[in-house]
């Protein structure tokens, strides 16, 4: 049967173009990969080779002819045992596939706006524990310990990898004796190389296994970016749900202390944009413990932000088996009825300490500890709004596109009509961190600026 | 078409010569008929073709066993096909449809088989390379005896990741073969032009991984280099494999051609196709007629065009899919 040749679509974008010059002439003999033209398309020139082998029977758009539409026939090729006779012309084929997108845009549902999943139930005041649980003061260090090591003991898959994690007993002392009981197969020192370490790690999640990748800071992730967010956090949804990468990437983020701009960012904002992952940044001891258990069986990849400061706090912590914290339940550390006061990791420190302050002086601020990013229990969120009628977020983290300025948004879009004030951010200052030590306990958001944005909301 | 002689004895059977044939036939119409579908502008965005490399992984396969893993760049309709992935699977995630492989999510550069072992299909220039020796470490953690296929072109092998992986599979010895496949041009920049050493696989020797240059257009050569390899990579960890071969088409559907003459890709056309070789090596050794290769060639036609047919009247995927597959409820089991 005789075959129609189309004028192809030589760009992603390519509509139309000039058929240039015609490299064969009717009657001639073509198999395939044998140039036939040259078309221009709005980019280049490119050369248009032949599929099937046949003869030319008949060329339908002269050379020179500009504005040919994607698919219109531009000549006929008879393959063996053809006569010119089938050469029967047809219409150009459509390309169905963009009709159908268009009427099917029509019908799209309204937009879902967010793929994490929800938390089973929003927070309230009563502790994760149950009532009578003894409690041991532990570190924020020693507690993330005991959660990895609890999950290496349960699961051999799980392994710890990083810089100095094994014989240096870790840069911060995070893998503290897990080398001694878990042996240099599953605590494995890696040299100084974020990029191929944390590929390593998510092909050795491809590969089934569960591993914990630690970045001696997350300042130094940035070298591994591409492999968190590229191959880690989208091949699930690339592979139609064929394989994923079920593991955790942690270390401390944010600012330490005195160590200046390329060693002081807090990464929140720009972790918790990235759907397929999920995010941490706990502020307590048993928060840290609960939610790094939760974060090692999580079937996805977890970033766990962890920060210096607190590694060396002591909180409560519950003298249980096996206690895990569910991601995406916000906990709630004071109630109050004349403001909410949202934060999350280190910046829970300054939330805190204000709402004792405003508590001397009569204002009541409920304080509501995120612990995780995303998923992220908005519900408790606007559930204290309705309550409260106003709004302070506090992190760390720059202005520009802050985990509070989402929070606002969700807000003003939620409880509009509940709000008696605009919300405030209270934020980092947007400067790269300074060294001196002045200047860098300038640079941070500081307990009176979350006090100072307290009273204005609440028009004190 | 004259093809050159391989130079070495065939260590195969007639049956499996014949196979290499089909499997490398089955490539090139396939990719064929992505271009024409392209043309059509039922294939949207990237699509990279793989005309003229067919040795490469029809050679490595048949050097492989079950169970062992493969992973590879964004030029990856080759391995797919000849890794036994079906081909209206393939067709249909090109055309973005219910029935592809990743049911229309990840297109031509991002399709995986977890039955096949393979992973991918990914489309940042030399990620897959660190990830394939993390699917090796996998497997040394598992003390399983398989070995993973990483494959990468010469264009990646300037990528700083692709050296940090080989320091530490060569300091874990970690059953993985890196495959160079240097196609000679990265994108429009030739070999000359953008690396600095002439064989890539030395590059090897300062992480004291052993490698050896492969003759990319005989597949029975890359065979033979591909069970050296495995052995190696089994017993004692990496091992690198520079196979040098030749990309017919351009970098991408929309490539100028403009850095290379047509004399030069007509030339390997002519004198060194991978396809015709083996081709002239059936027919030479009596190992086949032409009858026999014209049915080869009929059945492989039959079934690219049902790919086709298949990926244009599979539906495109349901709306709900925009919202699944982002977060996975449990554990994926392991094939």
């Amino acid at each position: 049967m005789a075959i129609e040749i189309l004028m192809p679509a030589l760009s992603p974008t390519m509509e139309e173009g000039t058929l240039a010059k015609w490299l064969v002439k009717e009657g001639d003999t073509v198999s395939s990969g044998d140039i036939l033209a040259e078309i221009e398309t709005d980019k280049a020139t490119m050369e248009f080779e032949a599929v099937d082998e046949g003869t030319i029977g008949k060329i339908l758009i002269a050379e020179g002819s500009e504005g040919v539409k994607v698919n219109t026939p531009i000549a006929v090729l008879l393959e063996e045992g053809d006569s010119a006779d089938d050469m029967n012309t047809s219409a150009p084929a459509k390309a169905e596939s963009k009709d159908q997108a268009a009427s099917d845009d029509a019908k799209a549902p309204a937009a879902q706006g967010h793929s994490q999943p929800k938390p089973a139930a929003p927070a309230d005041a009563t502790p994760d524990w149950p009532e009578g649980t003894t409690l041991k003061q532990q570190t924020v260090r020693e507690a993330l310990r005991d959660g990895m090591a609890e999950e290496m003991r349960r699961d051999e898959n799980v392994f710890l990898m990083g810089e100095e994690v094994a014989e240096y007993q870790g840069a911060y002392k995070i893998s503290q004796g897990l080398l001694d009981e878990f042996g240099a197969k599953r605590v494995i020192d890696t040299p100084i190389t974020e990029h191929g370490f944390a590929g390593i790690g998510v092909g050795a999640a491809f590969g089934g296994l569960r591993p914990i990748v630690e970045f001696m800071t997350f300042n130094f992730a940035m070298q591994a970016m591409d492999q968190i967010i590229n191959s880690a956090a989208k091949t699930l949804y690339m592979s139609g749900g064929q394989m994923g990468a079920p593991m955790v990437f942690r270390g401390p983020n944010g600012a330490a202390a005195r160590v200046g701009a390329q060693h002081s960012q807090d990464y929140a904002a720009w972790f918790m944009q990235i759907p397929g992952l999920k995010v941490a940044m706990p502020y307590s001891a048993s928060d840290y413990k609960g939610l790094m258990k939760t974060a090692i069986r999580d079937p996805n990849p977890v970033i766990f932000l962890e920060n210096e400061i607190l590694y060396g706090r002591s909180f409560d912590v519950p003298d249980m088996d096996d206690y895990t914290v569910p991601f995406g339940k916000a906990r709630i550390w004071r109630e109050g009825s004349d403001v909410t006061i949202v934060s999350f990791g280190i910046g829970m420190s300054y939330a805190l300490e204000a709402a004792d302050k405003l508590a001397e002086e009569g204002i009541e601020a409920e304080v509501i500890d995120l612990r995780t990013l995303r998923p992220m229990d908005t519900e408790s969120i606007l559930r204290s709004v309705k309550k409260t009628n106003r709004c302070v977020t506090v992190e760390e983290g720059w202005p520009q596109g802050s985990v509070g300025s989402y929070i606002s948004s969700v807000i003003m879009q939620e409880a509009f009509d509940y709000l008696d004030a605009p919300v405030i951010n209270c934020t980092g200052k947007d400067v790269p961190m300074p060294y001196a030590a002045n200047l860098e306990k300038h640079a941070l958001v500081t307990t009176n600026e979350v006090i100072e944005a307290v009273k204005k909301v609440t028009y004190k | 078409m004259a093809a050159k002689k391989p130079t070495k004895k065939p260590n195969v059977s007639a049956e499996e010569l014949k196979a290499y044939y089909r499997d490398m036939l089955l490539i090139r119409r396939f990719e064929e008929k992505a271009g024409q579908l392209y043309g059509m502008g039922l294939i949207g965005g990237f699509c990279h073709l793989y005309i003229g490399q067919e040795a490469v992984v029809v050679g490595l396969e048949a050097a492989a066993e079950e169970g062992d893993k493969r992973i590879t760049s964004y030029r990856d309709h080759g391995h797919m096909l000849a890794c036994g992935m079906d081909p209206n699977g393939v067709m249909a995630e090109l055309t973005g449809r219910e029935g592809g492989y990743s049911k229309g999510k990840g297109g031509s550069m991002h399709m995986f088989s977890k039955e096949k072992h393979f992973y991918g299909g990914h489309g940042i220039v030399a990620a897959q390379v660190p990830l394939g020796a993390g699917l090796a470490f996998s497997d040394k953690y598992k003390d399983n005896g398989r070995v993973t296929f990483a494959y990468f072109g010469d264009g990646a092998a300037n990528q700083g990741q692709v050296y940090e992986a080989f320091n530490m599979a060569a300091l874990w010895k970690l059953p993985c073969i890196f495959v160079i496949e240097n196609n000679q041009y990265a994108m429009g920049t030739s070999q000359q032009r953008s690396t600095s050493s002439a064989e890539i696989y030395e590059r090897g020797k300062a992480f004291g991984i052993p490698g050896e240059a492969v003759d990319g257009m005989d597949v029975l050569a890359v065979k033979e280099a591909g069970e050296k390899a495995v052995a190696h990579a089994r017993k004692d960890g990496p091992y690198i494999l520079e196979i040098k071969t030749y990309r017919y088409r351009g970098h991408s559907m929309s490539d100028p051609a403009k850095y290379r003459t047509r004399e030069e890709v007509q030339k390997m056309r002519d004198e060194r196709d991978p396809i015709e070789a083996v081709r002239s090596l059936l027919l030479q050794g009596n190992h086949a007629t032409e009858d026999d290769l014209k049915a080869i060639d009929k059945e492989i036609k039959k079934v690219v065009n049902e790919s086709a047919e298949f990926a244009k009247d599979s539906p495109e995927p349901h709306l709900d899919e925009l919202w699944t597959d982002i977060y996975a409820t449990e554990v994926p089991q392991e094939a």
